[in-house]
């Protein structure tokens, strides 16, 4: 979309704020909107988070394969020196990172080692909502990027996923990111346009869900009107839930495939729509048992998905801004168990590349023997990476987004 | 009246609502929760019988093709399974039960995308409507037993060598105690009672390996003994906490998050604890506001306007199915283990334009009978009517803006009615 038709639509959509409605509060003037969720600063960057469903095994992932207590611990599910592919004398990749390896070799990925929270939680859903909400002690129910959406406008714009579902993440106390879905590009709505804008309007006293649900109208006009024009060449998916592309596991992710919802974040940033946030995931990652492989397939696919983003994002001077973030819930326990997985861990690795991200190795890599109940103790709080990402990303102040935290990740960018 | 109707069944229909008024609020909620004797409606849509699972007949000689057309029909029965549930769902009579089961499956939530046997699924489906009325250690004892679960949490894989924590984990977690309610020292013993049981593939049968199981002595929430998957089962049904938590989620799924759980809801089985919660005073405060799941709004829609899904011809059975799949919510593949998400999570851009669309085919396939209720009212009262038809205790201004317009054109005013906030959060 260029330029001028973006700054009309922005002039005529008359976005309504969805957490004001939500709160029943009315709707923003167009003033308002084009002060808050107006033209993009070209300056300004974006934030690529990429969700791994599931628990990946970070020692899999980032394989400590000078260290003897990683073959011992695991003589099955280790992969040998020979195919792990080297980072350094101690660390190498999954033999499945072959194009993140290139891009280490190029000084262009970065790995934060040992990231975890204080007293780890070994559920995928509490962890999962740990990671959402950067609240490890009690996790409320606003997403961390939600609240940086809050205190950001609101524009739903601001903050997209992929996703059929909204994740936790993206939702703010007042406000939500939008969920656009890849498939059903066809608008086919059947009620006319005044019906839509009707619906959208707040009602006095009522429910926060059914604000919520009156809200999502005025939210289905703005974002539609953005994503239309950039979403064209992406392919259709089929309606088939068994088209299946990895093997499933019981915890979750898109089932839309990671190289097409970042097809389509390629297609947005180079569009140079509003969005500073994408959130896409994938799932999968609950490998119990017959781990090596599978683990292999996903990391294979994520792989695939992040360079090939990576090698396009770089050709453009908005995609230049991109920043990309991979994590987990958390990673797997040292020692195998007996179906060739790993049960529920602690602490992992997260990857960065992209604008500014200095590559190599950042915090210090856990000990493999010092355990906590069998498990790595994390070497860096998880907020320390958020507020990185929130101050030198988003060019926000983490203070109010993370309570305070004081916590950083030295030299990341 | 029609709260309780909303919440206890998918869809109580304009008929149902005006009969349980004459009957009176008492008498209303017994014939719910009791059983009839007849229910005409399931009677009419019997669990379809499956031939084998394709995959029994496939040895380690099988060709690709083979593969192929196998995995093919089991694709093909799962199809079969989930379009007659669907329609089980929208004929029966004794919808509390129908209801209560799909609470029960999204609370063991197991998904065919792992389990890929329809009678896996099947089976799991009787086990839960056997065991869903009655007491928690009969349901719980048969589940730990119950294949498709085991398939699902990689309950074959845990054994006396190293266990497999993962069903263990989720079965305190998720299904019986809640999280806190356990340590992590709980989850490996109890990994380990649950060992030797593994599922035959190929005849979808379960049997115990003594040679897999643990038999040592294992400490579990305080208590020590030899346990095995069954007395394993007996000490988590009998913790207060599996009681207290279970009542819980039955409240989140029909109450909602806005108002929180009583006190004292849980009974000596499951439908007294549902006796208990709808009795509840915070539970008629809870009136619009629980986001309705796209399986409920389906399924009372269909039911509303006088919609039987396996009447209706192929492609607009898909179109159904499609609005499921798009609003993230298909029978038999819950996401994760953790079942489906509530609230306001249904409630996003996407799911709207799924509901947009859902909503165009179900007005497009409305019963004439049904129309011609809206039809009859004068332009200026179909809203009314619309309200009427839909269950809907009455239209806010805004909606009402919407709607008005729309009168003279009652299929295009009845989808709607589907996509109002009104109708979406009940």
């Amino acid at each position: 979309m260029d330029t001028v038709t973006r700054r009309r639509f922005l002039l005529t959509s008359g976005v309504v704020g969805a957490g004001a409605l939500a709160a029943g509060a009315g709707a923003y003037s167009l003033r308002d909107l084009l002060d808050t969720g107006g033209d993009r600063d070209p300056q300004s960057r974006t934030l690529v988070l990429v969700t791994l469903y599931g628990g990946n095994d970070g020692l899999n992932t980032v394989i400590p394969y000078g260290d003897p207590a990683y073959r011992a611990a695991r003589p099955e599910l280790a992969y040998p020196d020979g195919e792990v592919r080297r980072l350094d004398d101690d660390f190498g990749l999954n033999p499945a990172l072959a194009g993140l390896h290139q891009r280490w070799s190029g000084g262009g990925l970065a790995i934060v080692r040992g990231v975890g929270y204080p007293k780890p939680d070994r559920s995928h859903f509490r962890s999962m909502d740990i990671w959402h909400t950067a609240q490890p002690d009690r996790p409320g129910n606003t997403g961390w990027l939600g609240r940086w959406l809050d205190r950001a406008g609101g524009d739903p714009r601001l903050a997209v996923s992929f996703e059929p579902a909204l994740p936790p993440l993206l939702a703010g106390a007042v406000s939500a990111g939008a969920a656009v879905p890849v498939t059903d590009r066809k608008a086919a709505k059947g009620l006319p346009a005044a019906t839509l804008t009707a619906f959208a309007a707040a009602e006095a006293g009522e429910s926060a869900a059914r604000g919520r649900a009156a809200a999502c109208f005025a939210d289905l006009r703005s974002v539609d009107e953005m994503i239309r024009q950039v979403r064209d060449s992406a392919d259709p998916d089929t309606a088939d839930p068994d088209g299946e592309q990895a093997p499933a596991t019981a915890t979750g992710g898109a089932r839309t495939p990671l190289d097409a919802q970042l097809d389509l974040v390629a297609q947005c940033v180079e569009a140079g729509v509003s969005t500073r946030v994408f959130s896409v995931s994938l799932g999968g990652f609950d490998t119990h048992a017959d781990e090596k492989q599978l683990q292999a397939v996903l990391l294979g696919q994520l792989d695939r998905a992040l360079t090939g983003f990576a090698d396009r994002m770089s050709r453009t001077e908005a995609g230049r801004k991109v920043v990309v973030a991979v994590y987990s819930e958390f990673g797997r326990r040292v020692r195998a168990n007996a179906s060739d997985g790993t049960d529920h861990g602690t602490a992992s690795d997260v990857l960065l590349l992209g604008a500014g991200v200095r590559g190599g190795w950042h915090g210090a890599p856990p000990s493999l023997t010092d355990l906590d109940d069998g498990d790595l103790k994390y070497t860096t709080d998880f907020r320390d990476v958020y507020a990185t990402l929130l101050e030198r990303v988003l060019d926000t102040d983490p203070g109010p987004v993370l309570a305070d935290w004081r916590g950083r990740v030295d030299k990341l960018f | 009246m029609a709260h309780l109707l909303r919440r206890a069944t998918f869809g109580p229909t304009a008929d149902e609502v005006d009969a349980a008024e004459r009957a009176g609020p008492a008498a209303t909620l017994d014939r719910l929760l009791t059983r009839p004797a007849t229910d005409r409606g399931a009677a009419a849509t019997p669990v379809p019988t499956l031939p084998p699972d394709p995959y029994a007949g496939l040895t380690k000689d099988s060709t690709r093709e083979q593969r192929q057309q196998a995995n093919a029909e089991r694709r093909k029965q799962l199809q079969q399974v989930t379009e007659w549930w669907l329609d089980r769902m929208v004929a029966a009579e004794d919808g509390l039960t129908e209801k209560l089961l799909f609470f029960w499956h999204g609370h063991w939530a197991t998904s065919a995308q792992k389990v890929k046997s329809a009678r896996l699924m099947v089976g799991q489906l009787e086990t839960l409507r056997r065991h869903g009325r009655g007491p928690l250690g009969p349901l719980v004892a048969a589940m730990v037993r119950d294949p498709a679960l085991i398939v699902w949490l990689d309950g074959q894989k845990n054994t006396r060598k190293a266990p497999n924590e993962n069903l263990a984990r989720e079965l305190m977690e998720l299904f019986t105690l809640g999280i806190g309610a356990y340590s992590e020292a709980d989850v490996k013993a109890g990994a380990r009672a649950l060992t030797g049981w593994v599922v035959d593939r190929r005849t979808g049968a379960v049997r115990f390996e003594t040679k897999r199981h643990d038999p040592g002595e294992k400490s579990i929430l305080g208590q020590s003994g030899r346990f095995d998957a069954e007395a394993y089962a007996g000490l988590l049904a009998a913790q207060p906490a599996a009681a207290t938590f279970v009542a819980g989620r039955l409240w989140f799924r029909y109450a909602g998050t806005a108002t929180p759980a009583p006190d004292g809801l849980a009974g000596a089985d499951t439908i007294a604890t549902v006796r208990a919660l709808f009795s509840a005073p915070a539970f008629a405060q809870t009136r619009g506001t629980l986001v309705k799941q796209p399986v409920e709004w389906l399924v009372g829609a269909l039911r509303q306007l006088g919609i039987r899904p396996s009447a209706l011809p192929e492609q607009q059975r898909r179109q159904l199915l499609a609005g499921l799949n798009a609003l993230d919510q298909v029978p038999l593949r819950p996401p994760s283990v953790g079942g489906w998400p509530a609230g306001s999570a249904w409630l996003t851009t996407s799911s709207l334009q799924a509901r947009l669309r859902t909503a165009g085919v179900l007005a497009a396939a409305t019963a004439p009978a049904v129309l011609a209720r809206l039809t009859a009212a004068p332009t200026a009262g179909r809203p009314d009517a619309l309200a009427r038809l839909l269950v809907v205790d009455g239209w806010g201004a805004r909606t009402r803006a919407a709607l008005t317009p729309l009168a003279g054109e009652p299929r295009k005013l009845l989808a709607a009615g589907l996509v109002s906030p009104e109708y979406t959060v009940s």
